[in-house]
């Protein structure tokens, strides 16, 4: 099946596809206007990765004042306080991390049933039609989930889910504290559904590419299907797995619209997933442009340093993953 | 394999299975939940004066936000004007001329590592290179910030798309005596022409229901739309205000911009999807 380089997600050329031979036919000196031609796309492709560089130098260049005044204190100090000048990152940083965990703990298990569903159990025509409807899942604009988040399924998390977390699950601190709707825990959820898309397409691959035979081999011996899963395909595409996992987290950590929307916004940390929070993203939506002093705006660009590279490095080890699956793949077999 | 009775093995993989398709199940409800609210809400709020007025103090009633439809179209327009001519040069350079070239490799992953860099970080970063130094909020600091969203994208699908076209095609328009960039411009590329257009198509829908990077470039404006040199009115950010004010009449007309956003980059997606079909068989 054809896939666009955003469905099939990172890494997924070169080895899998025809390689450009050298033509034998190559001329001894390059036709009028090749050279300035291959010239043209050489710094054309070599603007990506500049870009990738510019951002991150231009984000170190610009939060050096924040780094100078505070240093490693900007990292563990809870204190964000506008008026006295006095800036730390640590509730931005917990609430990003706590987000994104309730996000994977949720999406990584309902993705892989997904893809589960859709390349072992569905028929055809289903698998086609369930696929695609996932697939317009990502498509949809974080704002729109925000929108919807807001104003429906957080009065639906306080009307109706976090009373029953809250007796059945109320003696853990996790679920203690009054049901408001905005908080932690829905912004989690949502986050979830964000990045579901995103790991079960890369999921699907997963599944599809694994050899027919292993998997027959492993039906003919007598297995289940949730046998031939866990122990044959899981394990055979585990690389790849990963790498979608990756993906999808790097993609939790820095979703800004739909967090900002739902998550309340409070500089603060809590032991209570019902509790407003905040996360670096929904902190640079909301107060950026209102910052004014030089000190608060080199702050706030402090803080996307840190998910700048927090983000980065999620994402090497995603693409290096999906490329060893795909390269060991393309050769091994 | 441990032996398990027969009827343990049974009952494990049926839930399993029920569990999948559960969660199948979740996946499109919560599609077709967002889209019904999305529907129910916004299309009280779609009427004529919604296009073609511009929006009105809260409480006052009537008005509409044409100011902010034509500034996203503006702001995604400029944007495609940026990332595409690029996107299809490194793209084809990816395709055509990188063979087991180190700057390829690098450009390549940069590519990925682009595409999921969180949109609000290249928002900061649009802003700390031109809101900063110019001293003030433009729609070209939005437009840049689009264009660096959508320049990966469109990168890797013309390096996808381009290496679908058999070599034996460029083989033959070269021994005809073309050169090098004839051939890529002209068979190549009328070749893998409906790849082409699915990848610009999914670039821009993925910037047109942007917000992030646009809330301190762009901006927003309650007047209409003069140049892109000042802060630009736009569809997403006037969401974010007015979903945020406390005025019921401004929260209709933030659902009424939901449902545009949502039901134009839904087409576009599907359209992007239908070409990439049609041009398949």
């Amino acid at each position: 099946m054809l896939k666009t380089a955003q469905q099939r997600g990172p890494g997924g050329s070169g080895s899998r596809l025809l390689k450009v031979v050298k033509s034998p036919l190559r001329r001894k000196t390059p036709a009028q206007g090749d050279t300035p031609f291959r010239w043209l796309t050489f710094f054309c492709s070599l603007l990506v990765p500049l870009v990738m560089l510019a951002i991150g130098a231009e984000l170190i260049r610009s939060s050096w004042p924040a780094v100078k005044q505070f240093g490693w204190r900007f990292f563990f100090s809870q204190e964000w306080n506008p008026v006295l000048q006095e800036f730390g990152a640590f509730s931005s940083i917990f609430g990003t991390l706590v987000s994104t965990l309730i996000a994977m703990v949720i999406a990584v298990p309902l993705s892989l049933a997904i893809a589960l569903f859709l390349v072992e159990l569905a028929p055809p025509r289903i698998s086609r039609t369930v696929g695609t409807s996932i697939e317009l899942l990502a498509a949809v604009p974080s704002i729109i989930y925000g929108m919807w988040g807001l104003f429906v399924f957080a009065p639906f998390m306080a009307n109706y889910v976090q009373p029953l977390l809250g007796e059945t699950l109320g003696f853990l601190p996790l679920f203690q504290g009054p049901p408001m709707g905005i908080g932690m825990l829905t912004a989690g959820i949502i986050l979830a559904f964000m990045v579901l898309p995103f790991i079960s397409a890369i999921t699907r691959d997963v599944f599809l590419l694994v050899p027919p035979v292993i998997k027959e081999s492993a039906f003919g011996m007598g297995a289940t299907t949730w046998e031939v899963t866990y122990k044959v395909t899981i394990p055979y595409g585990l690389v790849g797995i990963i790498g979608a996992v990756f993906l999808g987290l790097g993609r939790a950590l820095g979703e800004t619209m739909a967090v900002t929307f739902v998550i309340g916004n409070a500089h603060r940390i809590s032991a209570s997933l019902f509790s407003p929070g905040n996360t670096i993203a929904s902190t640079l939506a909301n107060e950026f442009s209102e910052a004014t002093e030089p000190l608060y705006v080199s702050s706030l660009v402090a803080l996307g340093l840190v998910l700048y590279l927090i983000t980065y490095l999620v994402q090497v080890v995603s693409q290096m993953m999906l490329k060893r699956m795909y390269r060991a793949w393309s050769v091994g077999l | 394999m441990k032996l398990r009775p027969p009827t343990g093995r049974r009952a494990t993989d049926l839930m399993v299975r029920i569990w999948a398709g559960a969660s199948a199940f979740i996946g499109i409800v919560i599609l077709f939940w967002i889209l019904y609210v999305v529907i129910q809400r916004g299309l009280g709020a779609i009427n004529l004066e919604f296009f073609t007025q511009l929006p009105t103090p809260p409480g006052t009633g009537g008005g509409g936000l044409a100011n902010a439809i034509l500034g996203t179209l503006v702001l995604t327009v400029a944007a495609t004007l940026i990332a595409v001519p690029v996107g299809l040069m490194a793209g084809v350079y990816l395709a055509e001329f990188s063979e087991d070239s180190k700057i390829g490799d690098y450009s390549r992953f940069s590519a990925n590592v682009l595409m999921g860099m969180p949109s609000i970080i290249v928002g900061v970063f649009a802003y700390t290179m031109m809101v900063v130094p110019l001293g003030h909020f433009s729609g070209y600091a939005g437009a840049l910030a689009l264009a660096i969203l959508m320049l990966p994208v469109v990168t890797r699908t013309t390096e996808d798309m381009l290496r679908l076209v058999p070599n034996t095609l460029r083989e033959s328009a070269l021994a005809l005596g073309a050169p090098r960039w004839k051939v890529t411009l002209v068979i190549v590329f009328r070749a893998a022409k409906g790849g082409l257009i699915t990848g610009i198509l999914l670039a821009v829908a993925r910037v047109s229901g942007e917000t992030a990077p646009l809330l301190f470039t762009a901006l927003n404006s309650p007047y209409w739309f003069h140049s892109l040199s000042e802060t630009t009115p736009n569809l997403t950010v006037t969401i974010f205000n007015y979903a945020m004010s406390p005025y019921p009449d401004w929260q209709q007309k933030a659902w009424g911009a939901s449902l545009l956003i949502t039901v134009g980059v839904l087409v576009i997606t599907l359209l992007a999807r239908f070409i990439l079909r049609e041009k398949k068989v």
